[in-house]
């Protein structure tokens, strides 16, 4: 196995008395794609500023590209691309030469990098003459990115790219990391939303500056510890409020139009578990119920984990 | 307070915006009845913000009506305001000044007397069962505590309608349905919420929705019968049917 691209080893970082990493580690591969999941608070942007070399962690130690992050700082800087969470370009500039600046800044020009930002910069080419400021979202983000890669980074940091955009912006968002994953390029992305989890090779879900769990997308929702059940009903307010006086209830969440539950007798046969649920819903006014066994995600596994990180961590 | 029951709690008739040659919202025509949980989504730049822009009455129609909680938001808006509550991600509380502070502050903006503000105040806390002391800055609150507050907030002088623009972004999955819970309270003591979101699953608990697409209202339902009229299994589905049916990706 060739040398991890990134590896980061018992990482604290305190802000006063909060405790933004509490030992943190992790190793990415070199060409994967590594999401780091969890919701605002979570230490997913303290993380990157250490990876960029902006931050020194109080104690612990990370290496991007097999350099130190506090000794070899220089040396990282020029070797990635890093897109913060807020828009970071010149708003003045035209895109065209928010470009051309970042290139210039790293020793480069446009069409040294053009051929790894190709399939970005022309959805926005036709707009380079445009301010970036008045760039709508979506072309910001595409922006940025172009700025991010112009360079040819070997590793390429993404802190929520895809925070406040709509659903088919973030589909298309991804798409693009896939092209760009496929030609070679390392990429640590984060995201607070649980389905684009999935799109990456193995994600760590961090809640509260601590890693709960890391592993392949479609192997986290088999660490969830018991067997889950979809059950659908209307009114779904009274659905809901039923299930909470279930007396085996391990865990009942609204997810979409379903709700996600769970038993908490230890080793109950399934098909016992649809019948005591829907023996129990039968005594209330409810329609169209219906339950069955569902295998469980990402989002099953990061709420349980919440809950009871100990559980199922390991 | 309430507007009378047969009156919608949102009427929209044609309401429309332009900037210069650029039309953000065309024609657009709805009812939100008293009570109802209406998901308002779209894709960036569909002209979401700037219809709620008018219905709250920050920004005047070109064209068109709506009347909001009973009043027109053309020649009524001091009456629209004073009716309505508001919250988004990015404007909730005043991070420098403490729980206590922000609730006597919007208490006092509402015009509710000290004896109301106190009383609210308790049955507020107590309802969100907050654990923070009240003496706490806003700034040094979790996000999750943030954003239930902010919503109990945009509540604290009964509006009939309340705006809620992306009040769960970023915010932890649990607390996210926790939200949704005080939502479906708030909705059940005849509270209409006017909600926007990015999480196509929060859509699913909307009583209706609606997705605007370039300016327009594409589609307009309840969750399930969008499913059903466009035959797929979710509403993450229907709305990437709709917008990229106008918009293909990659389009100039």
């Amino acid at each position: 196995m060739s040398a991890p691209a990134v590896q980061v080893d018992a990482v604290v970082k305190r802000f006063g008395k909060t405790r933004a990493l509490n030992s943190v580690s992790f190793d990415v591969g070199a060409g994967e794609l590594f999401g780091l999941v969890g919701p605002d608070g979570a230490g997913k942007s303290t993380l990157f500023r250490i990876l960029t070399t902006l931050l020194v962690p109080d104690t612990g130690s990370a290496t991007v590209l097999g350099r130190d992050v506090v000794t070899q700082f220089w040396d990282i800087r020029s070797r990635i691309g890093y897109m913060p969470g807020r828009f970071a370009l010149y708003a003045d500039l035209s895109v065209e030469e928010n470009l051309q600046f970042f290139a210039s800044v790293f020793g480069t020009t446009i069409s040294a990098g053009r051929a790894l930002i190709d399939p970005i910069y022309r959805q926005i080419e036709p707009f380079r003459e445009r301010r970036a400021g008045a760039l709508s979202g979506g072309m910001k983000q595409k922006l940025a990115l172009s700025c991010a890669l112009v360079h040819r980074p070997e590793l390429l940091l993404l802190d929520e790219p895809t925070t406040g955009v709509d659903a088919v912006s973030r589909r298309e968002f991804w798409d693009l990391l896939a092209t760009l994953r496929a030609s070679g390029l390392t990429i640590i992305a984060s995201t607070p939303y649980m389905d684009e989890a999935a799109r990456c090779d193995r994600i760590a879900l961090m809640q509260a500056g601590s890693v709960l769990a890391i592993d392949a997308p479609a192997a986290v929702g088999t660490r969830f510890p018991r067997a889950l059940f979809a059950v659908r009903a209307t009114p779904r307010a009274l659905l809901l409020q039923t299930l909470r006086s279930y007396p085996h209830l391990a865990s009942a969440y609204p997810f979409g139009e379903t709700v996600h539950v769970s038993d908490n007798r230890a080793n109950v046969d399934p098909a016992a578990v649809m019948s005591d649920l829907m023996a129990h819903l039968a005594s209330v006014a409810l329609h169209d119920v219906k339950i069955e066994p569902i295998r469980p995600g990402i989002e099953d596994t990061f709420m349980e984990l919440m809950v009871a990180p100990t559980a199922v961590a390991a | 307070m309430n507007a009378p029951s047969a009156t919608p709690a949102i009427a929209a008739q044609n309401l429309t915006r332009r900037f210069g040659s650029f039309t953000a919202v065309d024609r657009i025509s709805f009812d939100v009845q008293a009570g109802e949980v209406f998901g308002f989504l779209g894709a960036n730049g569909a002209g979401k913000t700037t219809a709620i822009r008018m219905l709250t009455g920050l920004l005047a129609p070109s064209d068109g009506d709506a009347s909001v909680a009973g009043f027109d938001i053309r020649t009524q808006i001091d009456q629209v305001r004073r009716h309505i509550g508001y919250m988004s991600q990015r404007f909730s509380l005043y991070e420098d000044l403490t729980v206590n502070e922000n609730i006597t502050l919007y208490g006092g903006i509402y015009g509710l007397s000290d004896a109301t503000i106190s009383e609210r105040r308790r049955a507020m806390l107590d309802e969100l069962q907050f654990d923070p002391p009240a003496t706490e800055l806003v700034r040094a609150l979790p996000l999750g505590w943030k954003q239930k507050l902010a919503f109990s907030v945009a509540l604290l002088h009964q509006p009939s309608v309340v705006f809620l623009d992306e009040p769960t972004g970023g915010v932890d999955p649990i607390t996210r349905r926790q939200f949704w819970e005080l939502i479906y309270q708030a909705a059940s003591r005849g509270t209409t919420v006017f909600v926007t979101t990015h999480y196509l699953d929060e859509a699913e608990y909307c009583d209706r929705l609606s997705i605007m697409v370039d300016g327009k209202l594409a589609a307009l339902g309840r969750p399930a019968a969008l499913k059903a009229e466009y035959g797929v299994p979710t509403l993450d589905d229907v709305f990437v049917r709709l917008a990229r049916g106008t918009a293909p990706a990659g389009a100039t």
